[in-house]
């Protein structure tokens, strides 16, 4: 292992290295948001169908739950870089626990339909129509990608957390911090093109 | 520096500094290279005759299939960026590392892991993919062969490309040296950071495709099973939008080498710097428009078609821009023919006649007629072993000595590369003929008719062998054996030069202060 002579951390080549791992993020999502396009053009009756049998109350509040913690999580870098070292990482904490409660909430949502017999492969599912068959199986896959996503990005904050606690992120090198907000942003967006063209799009 | 920190095989595989990195993958690289020749040979040795003559139609599948998966994923995409860029991209551009020294590492234990799970799937119940390299569907998902594990292999290979990607798309922003603006930057980086920016575009796209394919097959969720009302054509294009633009990750970089090499051994500043730098930029963004010559007969509309192939046409354009200005920088130079640029004339010669059979690939009509035969196998041949393969002998030849500080023999690697050269063209100019009669390719067996052509083609595979293994031997004994280099054998112009051989843990003892053009012969400050 080499010892670096100095220690020096670029703090805009750091966000562009973010910002472009964001381009890549955008682009794996976009493989499903064109499959998702071309097959609600297919099948746009069974899409109609399919979708309005989604909690939308659930969907909502999921929503709601997400914006917020996006909030919380601009909230704690601008606490940082004011140097208010404590409250900064109690709104991360505040952020990883909504982010939790996205997951128990989807968890639930899963619960439901895998318990009617609505799961890829199930029997029950491929009794339907080709396009409600699509439709769910697009719902799985995008929610379940996205779900993923939002765990990763709790396991970071809980990372951040951690080392704002120890004294390795602070006033002066935050850029951790906002790295891990920027790709929490990027998750929360997603969710923002998810939950029409899932829920509300009919 | 600690000195004894640099010992032992730790040293290596921890080592965040981008030579050792770079030397990592190139010794992991060369390993699947050879892998991928042997398989190569196999399949050569089987259609020496037609019928059953070494190995069983299942096995011969196995083995198209993995030689695609080895040659493509863990040689030539990573090949020249990963190995050579990853030790001269800093060094180039005046740089200490690169700009994520930890991610650079990561990169290389990922392409690692991905290359133990995708040999894996010979030892595994159920054997390799019989699918061929693109994993079509919807075969892909019936075969009880190991497709998903190969699949997860290509996914995080994909994730080992992207991180290079960002690396070094960041460290071409930040880091180049005072005065290096970007039109002082020479051309490799260049190439290097075109290329960075498609592993960083389409990259995402297959590593999604992979995982629906592993989830179809896990799950059953039908995005691409005509039985479930999904559209197989879907997977053709998700699959061809990142695989396209790949092969222009293999090619851009060798470009690349080849403007290195050219003015440093015609002993001139090169011939329309901008346009090569252009073209190189507009061969990357045309590139992610032309997926669609892929599917020529998969039953797009003709209007797709017809764009499709216009586009194709069109970006054939910036890649002839690059051949004249070549051949320009070498008019009225004092031309000295050391090994690497014997090299980069076999590159040059095969490479044209690479692109120029595409452009006939490229017109729809006479797209269907040779659509899935030789005649394909031949032309991407030409331009990724011809091309990306020849380029990345002559940057080993042209770097080596910077490498390892140890000068090779000059005649056994002009001898090895005329033998190369010769057995390429017999290995491969049949596949052209045979293509044209209509043989189609990854078939085990064929009509007698056929025979003639493909005892010349077999020939050639051994004659081309013997070639590799000559200039292989020839560079292993330079790294023990070869006289001192010293800091700059070729009169190079460009960063690397003016620092020792091998350099120093942190490059240059001084970063340089840039006054000048690359290729200009007049010394930097």
């Amino acid at each position: 292992m080499d010892a670096k002579l100095v220690k020096h951390t670029d703090e805009v080549g750091a966000k562009m290295g973010m910002w472009l791992f964001l381009f890549t993020e955008m682009l794996f999502f976009g493989g499903v948001f064109l499959l998702y396009a071309v097959y609600r053009a297919h099948y746009s009756a069974d899409f109609h169908d399919a979708s309005s049998e989604l909690n939308r109350t659930i969907g909502t509040f999921n929503t709601v739950i997400l914006i917020t913690s996006s909030f919380s999580a601009a909230l704690s870098l601008s606490e940082i870089k004011k140097g208010a070292v404590r409250s900064s990482g109690v709104s991360l904490g505040i952020t990883a626990l909504l982010g939790t409660v996205f997951l128990i909430v989807k968890y639930f949502e899963w619960s439901t339909k895998i318990g009617h017999g609505i799961y890829p492969g199930s029997a029950y599912l491929n009794d339907m129509s080709h396009g409600k068959v699509l439709f769910y199986s697009l719902y799985f896959v995008m929610t379940g990608i996205h779900a993923f996503h939002v765990l990763i990005g709790i396991i970071v904050f809980l990372v951040i957390i951690f080392m704002i606690n120890k004294g390795t992120i602070h006033e002066g090198s935050s850029v951790k911090l906002e790295n891990a907000a920027l790709y929490w942003h990027f998750v929360d967006i997603a969710w923002i093109y998810l939950f029409p063209l899932l829920y509300l799009l009919r | 520096m600690n000195t004894e920190a640099r010992q032992g095989i730790f040293s290596w595989i921890f080592s965040t500094d981008h030579k050792r990195i770079g030397i990592l993958y190139l010794c992991s690289v060369l390993a699947f290279f050879l892998t991928g020749v042997v398989i190569g040979l196999l399949m050569r040795l089987e259609l020496i005759a037609p019928g059953r003559t070494i190995v069983s139609a299942r096995t011969y599948d196995s083995l198209f299939t993995l030689h695609g998966i080895i040659m493509i994923f863990f040689f030539v995409i990573p090949g020249v960026p990963a190995s050579l860029g990853n030790y001269f991209l800093p060094l180039q551009i005046g740089a200490r590392d690169v700009a994520f020294p930890r991610l650079n590492l990561l990169s290389w234990w990922l392409y690692l892991i991905a290359g133990i799970t995708a040999i894996s799937t010979i030892f595994l119940p159920g054997g390799p993919p019989d699918t061929g390299w693109t994993f079509y569907p919807p075969y892909s998902i019936r075969t009880p062969t190991n497709v998903s594990v190969a699949a997860l292999a290509a996914f995080i290979i994909g994730f080992s490309s992207i991180l290079t990607g960002i690396n070094f798309i960041t460290t071409i922003h930040r880091l180049r040296a005072p005065g290096m603006t970007w039109f002082r930057m020479p051309l490799f980086p260049w190439t290097l950071y075109a290329t960075a920016w498609v592993q960083v575009l389409a990259t995402p796209v297959i590593a999604i495709t992979l995982l629906l394919l592993i989830l179809e097959r896990a799950f059953g969720i039908g995005f691409f099973d005509p039985t479930k009302g999904g559209d197989p054509l879907m997977f053709e294009h998700l699959f061809w939008i990142y695989s396209h633009p790949a092969v222009y990750v293999m090619i851009l970089p060798a470009m690349g080498i080849i403007s290195e090499i050219v003015p440093t051994f015609s002993r001139k500043t090169v011939f329309g710097y901008k346009a090569i730098v252009f073209s190189g930029l507009s061969i990357a963004s045309l590139g992610y428009v032309v997926w669609g010559h892929h599917m020529f007969t998969s039953g797009m509309s003709d209007v797709s078609n017809m764009v499709f192939s216009f586009i194709t046409f069109a970006v054939a354009v910036p890649s002839g821009i690059k051949v004249f200005n070549w051949i320009a920088t070498m008019y009225k130079g004092s031309v000295d023919i050391k090994p690497p640029l014997l090299y980069a004339f076999a590159f040059i010669f095969l490479f044209c006649i690479g692109g120029l059979t595409g452009l006939i690939n490229s017109a729809v009509a006479t797209n269907i007629h040779i659509h899935g035969t030789y005649f394909i196998v031949a032309h991407f041949h030409y331009t990724m072993f011809g091309g990306a393969g020849f380029a990345f002998f002559s940057g080993l030849h042209y770097w080596i000595p910077k490498m390892s500080g140890r000068l090779y023999n000059f005649k056994t690697s002009a001898v090895a590369c005329i033998i190369m050269f010769t057995g390429f063209n017999i290995l491969y100019f049949p596949m052209f003929l045979l293509g044209w009669q209509g043989m189609p390719r990854r078939y085990y067996d064929y009509p007698p008719v056929f025979q003639g052509n493909n005892v010349i083609s077999t020939i050639g595979s051994w004659i081309l062998a013997a070639g590799l293994l000559i200039m292989f031997t020839n560079l292993a004994r330079a790294l023990f054996k070869g006289e001192k280099a010293g800091d700059n054998p070729w009169d190079g112009t460009t960063l690397e030069w003016q620092t020792s051989s091998p350099p120093p843990p942190e490059n240059f003892l001084e970063i340089p202060v840039i006054t000048r053009g690359p290729y200009s012969r007049e010394r930097n400050t």
